[in-house]
């Protein structure tokens, strides 16, 4: 007999399906065409950083940095329109800087052979650091009279939908097609998959491996322009919150393995859908913020313990070296 | 008869006399004996200052008014920066114990951290000021809002905006640690417990995060299109509030009603745009001058510290559509740096 085998991104499905019928049965409310949309709303911007952080993790890296990424350009576009630079200039001084920073990040792991945990770390903090020391006036940063227009990008409809859910779906195409259709992204599952094999096929690993950071980089400063856009602020002290962890849960949930080469879009969409999900069923139930982390917690456990029970490690997958 | 008119005459010419010398006496000038003390107890002194973080209006605002208080006395004005970091904080208070400045102004993250080492500093002979958000031990002095106040003045707008309507209203809370927005919930409550008739469809925690603040209020507005009124705790949180009442286009129909420091930006304007309908203001510069003043009051008193405590809650500024306009409302955080 055949021994039934789930991957974890079908149980993490099969949760989200669990919980979606729960919800929509049980809470009134909550299978509406207006609470969908505002479901994706919400974790709109987490799943377009989530697209981010899966190019990086299939590439067999990490990218810590990313909430830097998204707090520190867009809010310098703010700051630089509050200060009375024109929108453009100030968008193509940001793009630059994140550029720059994504390229320093590329150099470190690739050329300086930095683990990728630890050069994120600390290009994050020293992006966020320079944002505060240098660039801000305060943690959060005011939309002005010259951006106007621009919230457009975060606010309101296209179609009936809202627009940050059309940003993370222009997003996820991008992605989609720049990992499935180009021979770059072929070259990022073949190094995450097995990096030494990929260098001695001929692969430009370094400057592919660069390619990753950079993509990321500028991703996530998308991410931030939509949040900024939507609630008419950039809140830099968001780079202090544990969003990075929901970034990575997102990716890990997904069944993106963090051993790389695996996982593609469609990951990151399921696992953004199970967090907006509970979030948005235990915002309707009112649960304490308590109460929510408990539950959190417990689903994402039993995700976890789940997938292990049906795909136990062997000495192959543990190889692999998960962080 | 003669001897009178003699002493008469006399009599006026001292007087005279003392009429005229009276005014040259008074030309050498007069010393004030109060001044001179006054300085020597301010010159050289340390003040060290322990915000929960730089940056924001709040701490911004009261770092630039201290400054510009005290520093032309001659006093040394240090700033210890934990960047929301509550561990960071208590070392920065342990450490500056041993440093012996003259007065600490501490903003506390909560009620408890700093409670025990607050206590420790006044035993050792510093003046302890806690601004905003109070500690469980009370000190040689407190200024800053009263958290309670807020939350009923704010609770009360809201049910008056409320009348005639659904009665359905939400609550935006701070972080659930946070003293501040306990004792703001406690003023909500306190209101509530009068209007049995309003009903809360939600009452969550946003962490103080702009983004949280929206897809809560997201949510619950779609659950209840006919809300008439939200409380929030916070102004710099509760811009995510508001633009999730825009964009259900409920601006004007659902009552916001929030409290900051009055930073032009963070408040006036946004009452202005009606983002927000009422935001009470615990105007910043306004206690920044109460705190240089009770640090003056302090040091020139000679009191020992901790044996005299008092309070200085702060007086509101209620800001409405009505002086959001006025240069006196609000302030601009470039302005008192200068």
């Amino acid at each position: 007999m055949k021994r039934l085998r789930f991957n974890q991104q079908e149980i993490v499905f099969a949760v989200f399906a669990v919980l979606f019928l729960a919800f929509s049965v049980f809470l009134r409310g909550f299978l509406t065409p207006e609470n969908m949309l505002t479901l994706l709303q919400n974790v709109a911007v987490l799943g377009i950083l989530g697209l981010a952080m899966a190019i990086v993790v299939i590439g067999r890296g990490i990218d810590i940095s990313l909430i830097a990424a998204l707090a520190v350009p867009p809010g310098l576009v703010l700051q630089m329109v509050q200060d009375g630079h024109s929108l453009p200039a100030s968008l193509l001084t940001a793009v630059l800087l994140t550029i720059a920073f994504g390229l320093v990040n590329g150099w470190l792991i690739a050329y300086a052979e930095v683990p990728s945990l630890f050069a994120t770390l600390a290009t994050g903090l020293l992006l966020a650091g320079l944002g505060q020391a240098a660039l801000f006036q305060l943690d959060v940063v005011q939309w002005s009279d010259g951006m106007k227009g621009f919230e457009r990008l975060g606010q309101g409809t296209i179609l009936g939908i809202p627009t940050s859910i059309v940003m993370f779906a222009i997003a996820c195409i991008v992605v989609a097609f720049l990992l499935r259709r180009t021979r770059w992204g072929a070259y990022i599952y073949a190094i995450g998959d097995n990096p030494y094999a990929a260098r001695v096929t001929g692969i430009p690993s370094r400057p592919i491996i660069v390619l990753q950071y950079v993509v990321a980089a500028l991703i996530g400063c998308f991410a931030g322009l939509v949040m900024a856009a939507s609630v008419n602020s950039m809140p830099t002290r968001i780079f202090n919150s544990t969003l990075i962890y929901d970034v990575i849960l997102v990716v890990v949930l997904g069944g993106i393995g963090l051993s790389g080469g695996r996982g593609g879009v469609l990951n990151v969409i399921i696992g953004t859908l199970l967090i907006g999900t509970m979030l948005n069923g235990m915002t309707i139930m009112d649960i304490s913020y308590a109460g929510q982390n408990l539950v959190k917690g417990v689903v994402l456990l039993l995700a976890v313990i789940t997938d292990s029970f049906l795909n136990p490690r062997n000495e192959e997958t543990a190889q692999q070296g998960d962080i | 008869m003669k001897r009178v008119i003699r002493t008469a005459k006399i009599l006026v010419a001292t007087l005279g006399l003392a009429a005229i010398a009276g005014p040259a006496l008074a030309q050498k000038g007069l010393d004030e004996p109060f001044q001179k003390p006054f300085k020597e107890a301010l010159t050289g002194k340390t003040v060290a200052y322990v915000p929960v973080a730089m940056n924001f209006d709040l701490t911004e605002g009261w770092y630039a008014g201290l400054k510009k208080e005290l520093e032309p006395f001659g006093v040394k004005f240090e700033i210890r920066d934990p960047n929301w970091n509550t561990n960071a904080g208590a070392q920065a208070v342990t450490s500056l114990i041993s440093e012996k400045p003259a007065v600490m102004v501490i903003h506390n993250p909560d009620v408890q951290t700093y409670a025990k080492l607050l206590q420790r500093a006044e035993n050792e002979g510093i003046y302890v000021i806690q601004i905003n958000m109070g500690s469980a031990y009370r000190s040689s002095a407190f200024v800053g809002a009263n958290w309670i106040e807020i939350g009923e003045k704010d609770t009360e707008a809201v049910v008056k905006a409320c009348q005639g309507k659904s009665n359905k209203i939400a609550i935006v809370q701070g972080a659930l640690s946070a003293a501040a927005s306990a004792y703001t919930l406690k003023g909500v409550e306190n209101v509530l417990a009068k209007h049995p008739e309003i009903k809360v469809v939600s009452s969550q925690a946003a962490d103080w995060d702009a983004a949280k603040a929206k897809a809560i209020t997201q949510t619950v507005l779609k659950q209840n299109p006919d809300l008439c009124g939200i409380v929030g705790f916070w102004d710099g949180m509760d811009i995510g509030t508001a633009a999730a009442v825009k964009e259900a286009g409920l601006t004007g129909k659902v009552f916001v009603a929030t409290s900051g420091g009055g930073e032009r930006k963070g408040a006036c304007e946004l009452v202005k745009s009606g983002a927000f309908d009422l935001n009470l203001s615990y105007d910043v510069p306004t206690q920044a001058a109460q705190m240089a003043g009770t640090i003056k009051w302090l040091l020139s008193s000679g009191a020992k510290p901790g044996s005299i405590k008092g309070s200085e809650y702060t007086t509101l500024i209620p800001i409405t559509k009505e002086n959001a306009d006025s240069q006196t409302a609000c302030w601009n955080l470039s302005d008192l740096k200068k």
